[in-house]
């Protein structure tokens, strides 16, 4: 890469005094006391959310109102300022049609007190589970308030399209058997 | 009515004035505070604060939003919050002088204004008088005198804070207030070398820096910014300095010193030196307008005598002393304004800056402008 | 099993161009893993026999080049070493012993290629199962698969299906699923159990791990056969779908269970214990342990577990608790019944308390039936420190006779309990009230209602200490958790009592190694985490009451028959 040196001009009398680059600055600064402003008024408006926003971390269901997390605990590993707190447990066997995936979360929280939005929750969860949507805007008046349990946490995240149905393909090859 | 208000004793008439005039200063200053949230919006392109709003002025059609717009109701929050927050007081400084400081910041704001005259009216034989708590001679000697002990309470909170930061503070403020007070005197000399002729009986009172200012002819009409520019730039400059304001907020500068002397402090002493600094900014800019800016005359070579005529109100005293107080409030106004913008304008000085520009700049530019002044007066008075 | 080795029987083999000595017989995987290389296996267990069926640990492997004349061994005159007959097909690393010039390849493209077909093949019907499998973070399969396995499967029939959850018997639960027939818990439960219980049937890809018809995995070392299955195939009930075990804390402890001291690791999470699992010591217990000893961490946060200082049935502190003991001292007639199941500083710090007071020293035998293999007829796991701190002289008897005897005659009005239950020990309703007891001890019973005094002391889990076991071993085992509010460590109150400066296990080991002669020159933190082995000579005539054991023959035939 070549260099290419610039000289620099050495400053007349007047830009020494530095009162036209005040002067001059003045001007610019005024021209913008009549522009119209820029400022999203927030409550009333809201910013549009674009695609791969990291907002709150959510537990999401499948198409059929169905629990995706097995709690594995991998993002309780993952997660950097160990927000996340999983107590595993089986299934509870009134959910008939998932018996078969044997293990559930019991109690799931994440303590959006130490939440920092990386994502690696959601990167690192094997069964889609959890994902970090729209939600952007978290308050609570008590530190217990901003802990997000199971039940709110689903209520968060909704239900999300599925194109896997990993557990299902399972449980029609189990029921099928083998081929002998 | 103005007789009775006459007929009280003096004592008693002094404390209503001086009461009043206390009433204007403090909401003024309480306003600016808003103003400069205001200004400071407008000129980044942002709305402000424009959010507070008593919730039965809620139902006030056009007005209730447009105050609301221009964040009046957040005056009244601040002032609110400020005075019911907790005033904590750190268990680290010394008790006395850390409570002591903001009230003597205070002090100084106020007693100088009795000696800045702030209208007129003319009497019935047609003589201007001036309109002020106290008509002394010295003038502007008081106000000089007076508003120098403000750095005390900067030094003493820096000082009483018993930490580093506030220190700092407290130290810049006092070396930056002595070297600007050299250049900001020696500019108002030759204005008072032009007021006052030789063999007469000499005067450093305001008024007649005004009444100067009101002369028929082009020299005469003409304000003393246009008769000696450098003189006024000098003053100005140092006026910037002396109250602390950007690009010379050495005392508390956030970037290098927190919150400079008042890092310790919060809530109402907190506010106080608030007040104070915008109090300093409107008797500086006062004392500005009254030496340069023509006082209360409307334009240049357009007295307040000359518009009283036009508008046929030359003999309602009342309606003049209105009159004048408006177009002086208004200047000021302005070049509070003035303030405002060049702080949202100009970067903060370093502190090597301020002390070059004070001691190498100003201070010589001010001598050589007295010195030439000086000569110019002596021989035009020849 | 590695036999010590004279150097005759010293035979040198070359692992990937280095040469290493091993004893005649070695094999191959051992040989390597002396050498710091990692030979991946699964059938493979160092104390099961070989039987070679997961192919995982196949190697190169060559022996020189012999002139067949003359029996030479040729040299390759391009490198002037000696030339190596390579063969064509890799061989098992199990299967393979040591002999005079083997050569072995563990690099090699063609043994990369053999673990890489391996992997596929065992990976064709292994289930997706890592985000539920309680193995995951410990599966050989997950290991070997970062290192050989292909991420993607070509295989695109249907896997099989095979029973998932069965319950092989009270604690072990079954996933065939994932099993890779490695027969590992076979071979255990036939060699090292005795208890013949499980069997492949069905054959091919279709072959099925069962228990015998009508019969269950229950016996008191089924747990081993989880901690030995290389995938998460046999999984514990008990530890099923608890945590994962890369959040756990390991920390090395000893199982108090019976004198055999087996060796342990706690696993704990934030101060919760999740499960104890054996630590190989092939001295003590090889790689195994038993079930019921894996269950006694339960205790810890048992719902009769004293964290109450009382004094006369009242809330207390710990220095006024101490000085209400010290007056009932003070009046004489003391005794202090210790405890084999305390630590040996504990012991050393309860001689020193009845040395004070003066006061006449018991201990109380436990006696339950000894299985010949991991547990022991010696119920205390620490009646031989009692022996070297010199608490005792004499083996302790099952009861308390002696003691409940002094009290009916009026000797003794003070006993003070280092955690044994004097009612069990034999003591009546009527010897109970003409006594005033102390108690110190970490749970609930008969003896802590009664007690006067009542410290409640911590747990194996939640000290240091040491102890000695049926072989005069000295073992230590390490704080695992933190102890509940309102316990103290035994130590503490043992040495307040005493008016002995003893603050932690260091502190205590110092006095110990100045005053108990078999222990000195010692410090806690330089015995070996192995154990040491103390001279057993003093005591050898003693009759204890401990039968034969996977590594103890008692030198006097039991006195008790277990």
């Amino acid at each position: 890469m070549a260099i290419i040196p610039l000289e620099r001009k050495p400053l007349t009398f007047v830009e020494r005094t530095y009162l036209p680059g005040i002067a001059s600055g003045l001007k610019t600064t005024f021209k913008h006391l009549f522009q119209p402003k820029v400022t999203m008024e927030y409550p009333e408006q809201r910013p549009a959310i674009s695609p791969g926003y990291r907002g709150v971390p959510t537990l999401v269901k499948d198409p059929h109102g169905r629990e995706k997390c097995v709690s594995c605990q991998l993002c309780e590993f993952v997660c950097p300022p160990k927000a996340i707190r999983i107590t595993p447990g089986e299934v509870p066997a009134d959910q008939t049609d998932r018996t078969h995936v044997e293990k559930a979360p019991q109690a799931f929280d994440i303590d959006m007190l130490r939440c920092i939005y990386c994502g690696l929750c959601q990167e690192v969860c094997p069964e889609e589970a959890i994902f970090l949507q729209n939600q952007y805007s978290m308050t609570g008046y008590s530190r217990a308030e901003m802990v997000n349990d199971k039940a709110r946490l689903y209520e968060l995240g909704g239900t999300l399209p599925d194109a896997h149905f990993k557990w299902d393909k399972k449980l029609v090859a189990e029921q099928h058997g083998n081929a002998h | 009515m103005a007789d009775f208000y006459f007929n009280l004793p003096l004592w008693f008439r002094s404390l209503v004035q001086g009461l009043a005039v206390i009433a204007v200063i403090f909401p003024i200053a309480g306003m600016c505070s808003m103003a400069e949230r205001k200004v400071s919006a407008w000129l980044q392109g942002r709305p402000g604060p424009n959010r507070a709003l008593p919730f039965w002025f809620a139902w006030v059609p056009v007005v209730g939003p447009l105050l609301q717009r221009l964040g009046i109701f957040h005056v009244m929050a601040d002032g609110g919050k400020m005075l019911f927050k907790e005033d904590s007081l750190p268990g680290h400084v010394n008790k006395f002088y850390f409570i002591l400081a903001p009230i003597i910041a205070m002090m100084p704001a106020l007693t100088t204004v009795t000696t800045v005259p702030f209208g007129a009216y003319f009497d019935v034989a047609g003589n201007v008088i001036p309109l002020g708590l106290a008509r002394v001679d010295i003038g502007l000697l008081a106000v000089f005198a007076v508003s120098s002990l403000g750095v005390y309470s900067l030094i003493l909170a820096g000082w009483a804070s018993n930490s580093k930061y506030p220190f700092l503070g407290g130290v810049r403020a006092s070396a930056q207030l002595i070297s600007y007070e050299l250049a900001m005197t020696l500019s108002v000399i030759p204005v008072f070398l032009w007021i006052n002729a030789p063999g007469q009986p000499g005067t450093m009172s305001l008024a007649r820096a005004v009444e100067f200012q009101s002369q028929p002819g082009l020299l005469g009409g003409a304000w003393f910014i246009f008769i000696m520019p450098v003189a006024a730039l000098i003053f100005l400059v140092s006026l910037f300095a002396e109250t602390n304001r950007h690009p010379f907020d050495m005392a508390e500068g956030e970037a290098d010193l927190v919150g400079g002397f008042h890092t310790e402090y919060g809530a109402f002493k907190w506010g106080l030196f608030f007040v104070a600094e915008y109090s300093h900014m409107l008797i500086g800019s006062g004392v500005f307008t009254l030496l340069f800016l023509g006082g209360w005359n409307p334009l240049p070579w357009v007295t307040l005598s000359q518009l009283a005529v036009w508008l046929h109100v030359a003999q309602l005293p009342l309606v003049v002393g209105v009159l004048s107080i408006a177009i002086f409030l208004a200047k000021v106004l302005a070049l509070i304004f003035f303030f405002m913008w060049v702080r949202w304008t100009v970067p903060r000085f370093r502190y090597d800056q301020v002390m070059e520009i004070g001691w190498k700049k100003l201070l010589p530019l001010a001598i050589a402008n007295l010195i030439a002044y000086a000569i110019g007066i002596a021989v035009l008075q020849k | 099993m590695i036999q010590p080795a004279k150097p005759a029987d010293l035979v040198t083999v070359n692992v990937d161009g280095k040469d290493i000595a091993v004893p005649k017989g070695t094999n191959v995987i051992e040989a390597a893993r002396q050498l710091g290389i990692d030979i991946p296996h699964y059938c493979y267990h160092p104390k099961l026999t070989i039987v070679g069926n997961c192919r995982m640990c196949l190697i190169e492997m060559g022996l020189p080049a012999v002139d067949p004349a003359t029996k030479a061994p040729i040299v390759d005159p391009a490198t002037g070493k000696p030339k190596i007959n390579w063969m064509p097909r890799p061989q098992i690393g199990c299967g393979t012993n040591a002999s005079p010039g083997l050569h072995i390849r563990t690099t090699s493209p063609l043994v990369k290629d053999c673990r890489e077909g391996v992997m596929e093949f065992l990976l064709i019907n292994h289930p997706l199962d890592c985000p539920i499998c309680d193995q995951a973070g410990e599966c050989k399969l997950q290991e070997q698969s970062t290192g050989y396995g292909r991420g993607y499967s070509r295989f695109v029939e249907q896997k099989n299906v095979k029973p998932k959850r069965t319950q092989l018997g009270p604690r072990v639960t079954l996933d065939d699923e994932r099993c890779i027939l490695c027969s590992r818990c076979i071979r255990f439960s036939k060699e090292i159990a005795k208890d013949d219980v499980l069997g492949f049937i069905d054959r091919g890809s279709y072959s099925t791990l069962t228990c015998y018809p009508g019969r269950k995995l229950e016996n008191n070392y089924s747990l081993n056969t989880v901690d030995i299955c290389p995938v998460g195939a046999l999984t514990s009930t008990d530890f099923r779908f608890k945590m994962r075990v890369w959040f756990l804390k390991q920390t090395n402890s000893i199982d108090t269970e019976s004198s055999v001291g087996a060796n342990t690791v706690v696993w704990s999470r934030e101060g919760a214990i999740y499960r104890i699992t054996p630590r190989r010591n092939d001295e003590v217990n090889d790689t195994w342990m038993a079930d019921s000893g894996r269950e006694l961490f339960k205790a810890v946060k048992a719902a009769d577990r004293l964290t109450a200082i009382k004094v006369n049935g009242a809330d207390s502190e710990l220095d006024i608790a101490i000085n209400a003991a010290t007056q009932l001292c003070k009046e004489g007639g003391v005794a202090v019944v210790g405890s084999g199941r305390s630590s040996v500083e504990e012991q050393f710090l309860t001689k020193k308390l009845a040395d004070t007071l003066k006061a006449s020293t018991f201990l109380v035998s436990w006696v339950g039936q000894g299985d010949k293999l991991l547990v022991s007829a010696d119920r205390n796991p620490n009646v031989r420190g009692a022996l070297v701190t010199g608490l005792i002289k004499t083996l302790p008897a099952p009861k308390l006779t002696d003691l409940a005897a002094q009290i009916d005659a009026g000797k003794i009005r003070t006993v003070i309990s280092v955690g044994e239950d004097l009612a069990a020990a034999g003591l009546s309703a009527v010897q109970f009230a003409k006594i005033s007891v102390i108690y110190l001890g970490t749970h609930a019973n008969a003896t802590s209602a009664a007690a006067k005094v009542v410290i409640p002391t911590q747990s194996v889990f939640e000290k240091h200490g040491t102890l000695v076991n049926q072989q005069f071993r000295l073992q230590k085992f390490a704080q695992a958790v933190p102890a509940p509010v309102g316990t103290t460590d035994d130590l503490v109150v043992l040495a307040k009592l005493a008016g002995v400066a003893v603050a932690d296990v260091g502190s205590a080991w110092k006095l110990i190694a100045a005053e108990v002669p078999a222990l000195g020159t010692m410090t806690f933190v330089n015995i070996p985490e192995t154990g040491l082995l103390l001279d057993a000579t003093p005591w050898a005539a003693l009759p204890f009451v401990e039968g034969e054991t996977l590594h103890y023959k008692p030198a006097v035939p039991a006195a008790v028959t277990a």
